[in-house]
């Protein structure tokens, strides 16, 4: 790592000069495509609501935890999350008209149940971290495991990719083909829950969903096929995750809502230059 | 009229589905053979789709389904091609026929390109039937007609025993119906395999199927066009002034 801090260090930017930047940078490197090559099936399969619903369940997971006596927030919101995913799908299955409705209520009762644990005496100040983030505070070893999580999310993805793609498209006919759009389905939820949990202590639980829908969609407006989607919303997401830590390190905006903004400029761009459409 | 046996077929016995304590099909029994086409008739909730299902393997039945060849043997493997009804789908997706199609055909993500060999496979599986010349339409752009023929290129491969083909309810009229039957026509001479096709055109239907049956949660009368249209069942079930 010191080779590719090193490499940093040589970028003629002044905010790259500090070891804590440089680390953000790198986090932003391993962060940002996996939420773009996730993003892609997230506005495609219509569940931007769902990451909405899963991105807040981290208070609770984070809640629980103490209740549990678990050591580790972290471990506590994967274990929550990956439940919580699998439950929200559930109901998506069931394929009543009123899904967006019941995600809200899990996802209204997930944050109230969160904040009415962590909020407890009074003591929430100390958690309130976990809803905007702090890329800033990253460390090495938090920047090894977002390594080993981008490997394994892209290789999942890889493997999951098609059958996930035909389910999308049309339930019946990738049953008809044999594929186990339960199991490709369940996969996909756990996938995103484990990317969201992993990365909600840097970006926080306000702004999670934006970074996997927006680059996502600004793509979709774009692209033509398959390939162009995630290719551009990979590049979108990488675009706007460099562009808007370096930005917040420059005007001393915080650095999360910085990346946000940037992408939700690029979703309006692609607007734009979106073809027009019969 | 066709190169083949007629002898190969799917048997079904005695097939009963029930759902939630209602009985939506009782005791169906019929033989689909390959190189005929095979045409299930019958007013909405008459247990078509049901049927479709428990060929598929989707819904649990009693009663057999079984895949028995030309010497009277049953072949465990039965491999069904299938042309879903409702291809509802969000049409602003980006995505190409030949990314749907090679999605279905290789493991390689899409997303990572379309190596020459699958993109072949594509082109000579739409060339097939007649819409070689889609390759590259974004999915969402195209028309009912060209996406049943879409689907239909799909459902060849891997080679099918029996093909089902579930009837459009819209968005393909009554000539992009025939277009496409006069394809699955053709594909019937050229291919091994037994077709069902649910239909509500009970004309063209008429004009295509080799088989009829007319089904209302059980089979009420099943044979040529011509013997099942004279049928009194049949008549119960579309009127007598049925134009056909």
């Amino acid at each position: 790592m010191e080779a590719v801090y090193k490499l940093f260090g040589a970028i003629p930017l002044e905010s790259l000069q500090f070891g804590f930047v440089q680390r953000a940078l790198l986090a932003v490197l391993f962060l940002t495509p996996l939420f773009g090559l996730l993003g892609t099936m997230a506005v495609n399969h219509q569940m931007a609501f769902f990451s909405d619903a899963l991105g807040h369940s981290a208070l609770t997971g984070v809640g629980l935890g103490i209740i549990l006596g678990l050591r580790s927030d972290l471990v506590a919101m994967l274990i929550f999350g990956v439940i919580w995913a699998l439950l929200i799908l559930v109901i998506k299955r069931t394929g009543s008209a009123s899904a967006d409705t019941v995600i809200s209520v899990f996802s209204s009762t997930s944050i109230a149940a969160g904040l009415l644990i962590l909020a407890k005496g009074g003591g929430f100040a100390k958690y309130s971290s976990l809803l905007i983030g702090d890329i800033l505070t990253i460390g090495d070893d938090d920047l090894l495991w977002l390594l080993l999580a981008l490997v394994a999310g892209v290789a999942l993805w890889a493997v999951i990719y098609n059958g996930l793609l035909l389910t999308s498209v049309n339930m019946s006919l990738a049953r008809s083909r044999g594929i186990r759009t339960w199991l490709w389905e369940g996969a996909f939820v756990v996938l995103v829950a484990v990317a969201v949990m992993l990365s909600i202590q840097w970006i926080g639980v306000l702004l999670i969903n934006a970074l996997l829908i927006l680059p996502a969609a600004a793509a979709r407006n774009i692209a033509k096929n398959a390939r162009q989607h995630a290719v551009w919303s990979v590049c979108i997401a990488l675009f706007c995750g460099i562009a808007g830590l370096l930005v917040s390190c420059e005007l001393g905006t915080a650095t999360g809502p910085t990346i946000v903004i940037c992408s939700a400029v690029c979703y309006a761009v692609s607007l734009l230059a979106r073809p027009s459409r019969k | 009229m066709t190169q083949f046996c007629h002898l190969c077929r799917i048997d079904l016995q005695h097939v009963s589905v029930t759902r939630g304590g209602q009985e939506l099909l009782h005791d169906v029994s019929m033989h689909i053979h390959c190189g005929q086409l095979t045409a299930l008739i019958g007013q909405n909730g008459a247990g078509k789709t049901t049927l479709i299902r428990a060929l598929l393997r989707q819904l649990p039945y009693s009663g057999s389904i079984r895949h028995i060849n030309e010497h009277d043997r049953e072949i465990q493997r039965l491999v069904i091609g299938y042309v879903p009804q409702n291809m509802e789908f969000d049409r602003e997706m980006p995505l190409t026929v030949q990314d749907l199609m090679a999605s279905a055909f290789t493991h390689r993500p899409v997303w990572t390109g379309v190596s020459k060999k699958v993109r072949d496979q594509v082109h000579e599986a739409l060339a097939e039937v007649n819409a070689a010349d889609i390759i590259n339409h974004p999915l969402g752009r195209c028309s009912g007609g060209e996406i049943q023929r879409v689907l239909l290129a799909l459902s060849l491969h891997p080679a099918p025993d029996l093909l089902v083909l579930d009837e459009p309810v819209s968005g393909v009229d009554s000539n992009g119906l025939a277009m496409f039957l006069e394809t699955v026509n053709r594909l019937r001479s050229t291919r091994h395999m037994a077709i069902l096709l649910v239909s509500h055109d009970l004309r063209l239907v008429r004009e295509f199927a080799d088989h009829v049956i007319l089904l209302d949660r059980t089979v009420l009368a099943q044979g040529a066009p011509d013997y099942v249209y004279a049928t009194p069942e049949f008549d119960r079930v579309f009127g007598s002034g049925e134009a056909v």
